[in-house]
């Protein structure tokens, strides 16, 4: 890997967001908590969501791991909360289609905003999963809470 | 620099993918994770080949030219590992698939009642935990373990507490593959014995380091089951060994039942091989066995003590060369006599994936995370760590890479402003 992919990688907003992480701590009130784990690495979040009519109201956490995945989850708090849950799963699509895509899909800004800086990432087999941690526990979370709700 | 071994260029010759560079030649490769694998020499990888080219059958019951050349490879493959452990018989070493394997076998194996303990230690790699949490559930028995003191090192201070009567099994590592500690394993065996109990060492790091010599231990301190495995010792991956006493093999019902390792099989029942063959059902990892040999061979000619010799030559140098990074913390015995090959430390302020990446950019290969023990990770309060690891192939030049790589990764993600 040449010096210019990893710049690529750790561009200036993902090393901003992982300094200076959005959204961070665990707060209440919340339907569902979740916690999940990077088996490989080790990489751990609890995340909480807060929804109320359909709207996601907060999205906390508190979580241990790289840059890619802190930087991840203060990026899913700012692109996510304050949407409808409907919104919130397209930009949850989009960061997947990102992520998945070996490096060749070309990101929809209006969508992800600072989340294209992840594209770099995507070239890196081992650290996908770094960046996707987060977007799968929200993912998970948010589930739970629609189950509930249509209890 | 003392005891780095005399032909350490030739040495590297004898490895062909130390040759690799990346980003078109710019950046060679400086390979420093050979406790997760060891590279291969080519005279492994030569064999293996010849034997697929050449001498490729089934083993035991093949009746042709092809089938005794392959049976006589892999059981003279068996002849070199007991060589290479000074093992009292050759009919005590079992092939496996790995060191995991060995350690599954004799935990699914042994026999283990409510009221019974399993003893092992906060320092284990999983595969030494969870084939035991597994067996003790199974049982009703209980496991308990060694704690670790604030240096790494075993905490044997309750020792007379954890290895009592009711006992019956004490399973731990020789070296560690995370603080890299050398355990006491014959102060322990001997300890073990005393109450009748069974002890079982993974051996998976210390085999390729340490010079081993079973038959020259003193009988109470000669372990009961040992296991390695084949790719930590310039050897294939898909083989392991799990040495046991004959007795203790003996006593150990079979693991796997299949082919191969019964004497005969009717409908109602099936009377078993004498050991080796008892625990080797099915058509073995033939080539892969064949190349392990090759690879013991090749280490012996090295010699044992040279390489041990290397190892801590080149372990004292990095401990010195890390000791001069701002923000290292290693983690483990500060005294390079008392460790294997691997190195684990924190950079401040920089999470491990993030350092073996920016390493990684300049061709330095390192492993980031829990490298398997969890819970000795736990023990010192880290979440995930860096490891650096030698082999007989290490120079001092890559140190000093490793060195400079991580002066860059600080640079790189702006620690001193
Ligand atoms: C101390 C120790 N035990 C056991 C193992 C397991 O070896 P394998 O994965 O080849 O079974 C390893 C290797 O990762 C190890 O370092």
């Amino acid at each position: 890997m040449t010096a210019a992919n990893l710049e690529s990688m750790y561009q200036e907003i993902i090393l901003d967001h992982y300094k200076n992480p959005h959204g961070k701590g665990l707060r209440d009130p919340f339907e569902a908590e979740v916690h999940h784990v990077n088996p490989t690495c080790g990489d751990e979040i609890t995340l909480r969501v807060h929804v109320d009519g359909g709207k996601i109201e907060d999205i906390s956490y508190d979580a241990l791991g790289c840059s890619i995945s802190q930087a991840s989850a203060s990026v899913l708090n700012d692109l996510v909360v304050g949407k409808t849950v409907d919104e919130a799963l397209v930009i949850h699509e989009e960061f997947l289609r990102l992520m998945q895509g070996k490096g060749n899909v070309e990101p929809d800004e209006d969508i992800l905003e600072d989340g294209i800086a992840f594209a770099g990432v995507a070239r890196f087999p081992a650290r996908i999963k770094c960046a996707l941690l987060s977007w799968m526990a929200w993912k998970d979370a948010t589930a739970k809470t629609l189950a509930e709700e249509n209890r | 620099m003392k005891g780095l071994l005399p032909d350490l260029d030739l040495v590297r010759k004898d490895f062909p993918i130390l040759e690799r560079t990346f980003d078109g030649g710019e950046t060679p490769l400086v390979y420093l994770d050979s406790a997760n694998t060891s590279q291969k020499p080519q005279i492994v990888i030569d064999t293996m080949v010849d034997h697929l080219e050449r001498h490729n059958a089934n083993i035991a019951r093949a009746m042709h030219h092809l089938g005794a050349e392959a049976t006589e490879a892999f059981e003279g493959a068996r002849d070199t590992v007991a060589r290479f452990l000074g093992a009292p018989e050759r009919d005590e070493v079992i092939f496996t698939k790995n060191a995991s394997e060995g350690l599954n076998l004799v935990a699914n194996t042994v026999p283990l009642a409510p009221g019974d303990v399993v003893v092992t230690t906060e320092m284990e790699h999983h595969s030494n935990i969870v084939p035991w949490q597994l067996a003790t559930q199974r049982s009703g028995a209980s496991l308990k373990w060694f704690g670790l003191t604030d240096s790494g090192e075993l905490d044997l201070s309750n020792i007379d507490e954890l290895i009592t009567p009711a006992t019956k099994i004490v399973a731990l590592t020789w070296v560690s593959n995370m603080l890299g500690t050398i355990n006491p394993v014959a102060e322990i065996t001997r300890k073990a014995h005393e109450v009748g109990a069974l002890v079982v060492i993974d051996a998976a790091q210390a085999a390729p380091v340490l010079p081993i010599d079973l038959a020259s231990m003193a009988e109470e301190e000669r372990p009961d089951f040992l296991v390695f495995t084949g790719h930590k010792v310039v050897g294939p991956t898909g083989i392991g060994v799990l040495w046991g006493r004959r007795a203790a093999l003996e006593a150990l019902p079979p693991f796997l039942g299949g082919g191969e390792m019964i004497a005969t099989v009717s409908m109602e029942k099936s009377t078993y091989a004498p050991i080796p063959h008892k625990f080797e059902a099915g058509t073995p990892p033939i080539a892969e066995a064949v190349g392990l040999g090759a690879a013991l061979e090749y280490l012996m000619h090295v010699g044992m003590e040279n390489i041990h010799a290397h190892e801590q030559a080149i372990t004292a140098y990095a401990l010195e060369r890390l000791a001069t990074v701002p923000g290292v913390t290693v983690l483990g015995p500060a005294d390079a006599a008392k460790r294997g090959g691997a190195i684990s430390f924190e950079l401040d302020g920089v999470h491990p994936h993030d350092v073996a990446q920016v390493l990684d950019s300049k061709g330095v290969a390192i492993r980031a995370g829990h490298h398997c023990a969890k819970p000795a990770h736990q023990r010192f309060g880290v979440q995930a760590s860096n490891r650096m690891s030698s082999y007989l192939y290490t120079t001092p030049a890559e140190i000093d890479a490793l060195v400079e790589g991580l002066e860059y990764v600080r640079s790189f993600f702006k620690l001193d402003k």
